[in-house]
């Protein structure tokens, strides 16, 4: 099926696959791939201004890890966003598979609550972060009215103030947005299954749970690992909704602040509202990147070792 | 058969009870958005819940007069035109060699584009912030216009591919004999073919990419480059006080998105569905 680069009888293709490829690769190339590793390279350099020249080596991250201030907001972030992972992650997999295969029950009604599902997620992480941020807002209190109204006044609560509850409170808000996300996800994973397995369930009389259980869960399993690890990049370079939410400092008391509040303070803001200096700024995404790579090898290796190879044709 | 009949009903009412509770977290929020733009301070804080007492669009002629939002929205529809466009572009010929020539490195160039699909590009914002100030594209949307491009092209190499892989090469052979060339063979036999995979890819691309918040955050300065989700941020930050202002800026920046997701809802659907499927 492939084609060798000399067709016989024509010229060398080699200049047209040179020029369909290179304009691709060179937007890619140079704004995605090399940004990233370049700014590996800024983490090992330290110094004010836009190009920190000063190299250091390891220094800035065993700043990073060891000296205060650094390995306090450092190791608060990691905490976080472990916290702020788990719970999204569970929120996410736990109710998207729940309303999914409610979903694919046929109905009338169905199909339109399908599309329902997926609208927050088109809207803008920094508008839902605002809008939740007023509901929540103490002064106008709308949400804690709601609470009184139902009578359940004991709940009521300064809930992003206080830093027991803001950061459940943000995740459950980016959970609200993108459960349509993983909705969607499944609803596409339950709809492929062969309607023969089911139809034979059906005629074995097996319960609901049973068919979930027994029938749909198993050919999911690849599904779960794709949204999993897309909740797991996504939430460790979530920034917009601490912005929106509780600032880019993370309040209260940096009781919200993840991994991308603090690079963004760190690289980007002045000294005296939290920035680092671009190398250190640089020292925090790396570990980031790292995160990333690390968790994405991780879905490779558990859920993708019999994935067919994409060249057998 | 009547137990039968009375399980169903349980069943049916169960199932839709779910749903109400689903639908109603989904919309109640957005609901109590719009309503509250169209309401006074005082309507706000004596009546929360309710529908305004009549259609006050006060709110948005402040926001309309007080700030560019006309410009926001053009530099929002600017970038996200251009940036689809692009993308969808530079893929769709990058995806044709990669999908129909043998060539040394094909396997390699094709797995350094798909690593793209996991590759946060916001983990390299200090090097493309160097490098928008060394070309001048700092403060500017064409920075904005650049990143979105460069974020796009993995996805749409990756659906495309697949998308020309599945086009039988017989057309491509008869397309040689009839004394088609090897470019011409792409322009006329497969991007006909491909139009509602280039419309997929672009529809992918348009949330992520009008919705962008954090390279404006970095990149733009100028009132005059700010698209609509900084505006957003940062009308925010001015209002914060007058609720109703607040509300109408929200909603501002949501309608449109909602409009054109509901009018293509069902491309929408399919399209987005395509990467778990293929993946």
């Amino acid at each position: 099926m492939n084609h060798t680069t000399s067709i016989p009888g024509t010229r060398s293709v080699w200049p047209m696959i040179a020029l369909f490829t290179v304009p691709a690769f060179l937007i890619y190339g140079r704004f995605l791939l090399l940004p990233i590793i370049q700014s590996i390279g800024v983490s090992f350099y330290s110094g004010p201004g836009m190009n920190p020249s000063e190299f250091v080596g390891f220094d800035n991250y065993r700043n990073l890890f060891t000296r205060a201030p650094y390995n306090v907001r450092f190791w608060n972030a990691l905490r976080n966003n472990l916290i702020f992972f788990a719970i999204v992650m569970v929120i996410q997999n736990a109710f998207g598979f729940f309303m999914a295969v409610l979903l694919t029950r046929p109905g009338k009604g169905v199909h339109t609550m399908r599309i329902l599902s997926f609208l927050p997620t088109t809207l803008s992480v920094i508008v839902v972060g605002f809008l939740f941020n007023m509901i929540l807002n103490p002064t106008w209190g709308i949400f804690n009215e709601m609470l009184r109204i139902i009578g359940l006044e004991q709940f009521i609560h300064p809930w992003l103030g206080d830093p027991k509850t803001a950061l459940p409170i943000v995740s459950i808000a980016v959970s609200w947005q993108f459960l349509g996300e993983s909705i969607l996800f499944y609803t596409a994973g339950i709809d492929s299954i062969s309607p023969e397995i089911l139809e034979a369930g059906k005629i074995d009389g097996v319960s609901f749970f049973q068919e979930i259980w027994h029938l749909i869960l198993p050919s999911l399993v690849p599904i779960i690992g794709i949204v999993t690890i897309m909740i797991f990049v996504g939430d460790f370079t979530q920034f917009d909704i601490v912005y929106a939410m509780t600032t880019t400092r993370g309040n209260p008391a940096y009781g919200t602040d993840i991994f991308g509040s603090l690079f963004y303070r760190a690289a980007f803001q002045s000294p005296s509202r939290g920035g680092w200096g671009l190398g250190m700024g640089a020292t925090v995404s790396t570990i980031m990147s790292l995160m990333v790579f690390l968790g994405v090898s991780f879905w490779l290796f558990i859920f993708n070792r019999q994935k067919k190879r994409f060249f057998q044709d | 058969m009547n137990m039968e009949r009375l399980r169903k009903y349980r069943d049916r009412t169960m199932l839709w009870a779910c749903l109400g509770a689903y639908g109603f977290t989904i919309l109640y929020p957005l609901y109590l958005m719009v309503i509250t733009s169209l309401k006074s301070t005082r309507e706000i804080f004596t009546d929360p819940f309710g529908l305004p007492e009549r259609l006050n669009l006060q709110n948005y002629l402040t926001l309309f007069e007080t700030s560019r939002y006309d410009l926001y929205f053009i530099n929002s529809v600017t970038v996200t035109a251009v940036s689809l466009t692009l993308i969808v572009v530079l893929a769709a010929h990058a995806a044709y060699i990669l999908a129909r020539y043998a060539f040394r490195f094909r396997y390699a160039l094709y797995l350094l584009f798909v690593m793209g699909l996991i590759l946060p590009i916001r983990l390299g914002t200090i090097s493309l912030l160097q490098t928008m100030i060394r070309y001048g594209t700092y403060d500017s949307i064409v920075s904005l216009i650049l990143v979105n491009t460069a974020m796009g092209i993995p996805f749409g190499v990756f659906i495309l591919t697949d998308f020309i892989k599945m086009v039988p090469s017989e057309l491509d052979n008869a397309a040689r004999i009839d004394g088609c060339s090897e470019a011409g063979i792409f322009y006329h036999i497969i991007r006909p073919l491909l139009k509602p995979a280039l419309a997929a890819t672009a529809l992918v691309n348009l949330i992520p990419v009008w919705n962008d918040f954090w390279f404006p955050l970095i990149f733009i300065r100028s009132d005059a480059q700010r698209t609509v989700p900084l505006a957003t941020a940062l009308l925010f930050g001015q209002f914060q006080t007058n609720y109703g202002l607040v509300f109408a800026v929200l909603t501002c920046a949501s309608l449109p998105v909602i409009f054109s997701y509901l009018l293509l809802s069902r491309h929408f659907v399919k399209s987005l569905t395509l990467g778990a499927v293929k993946g």
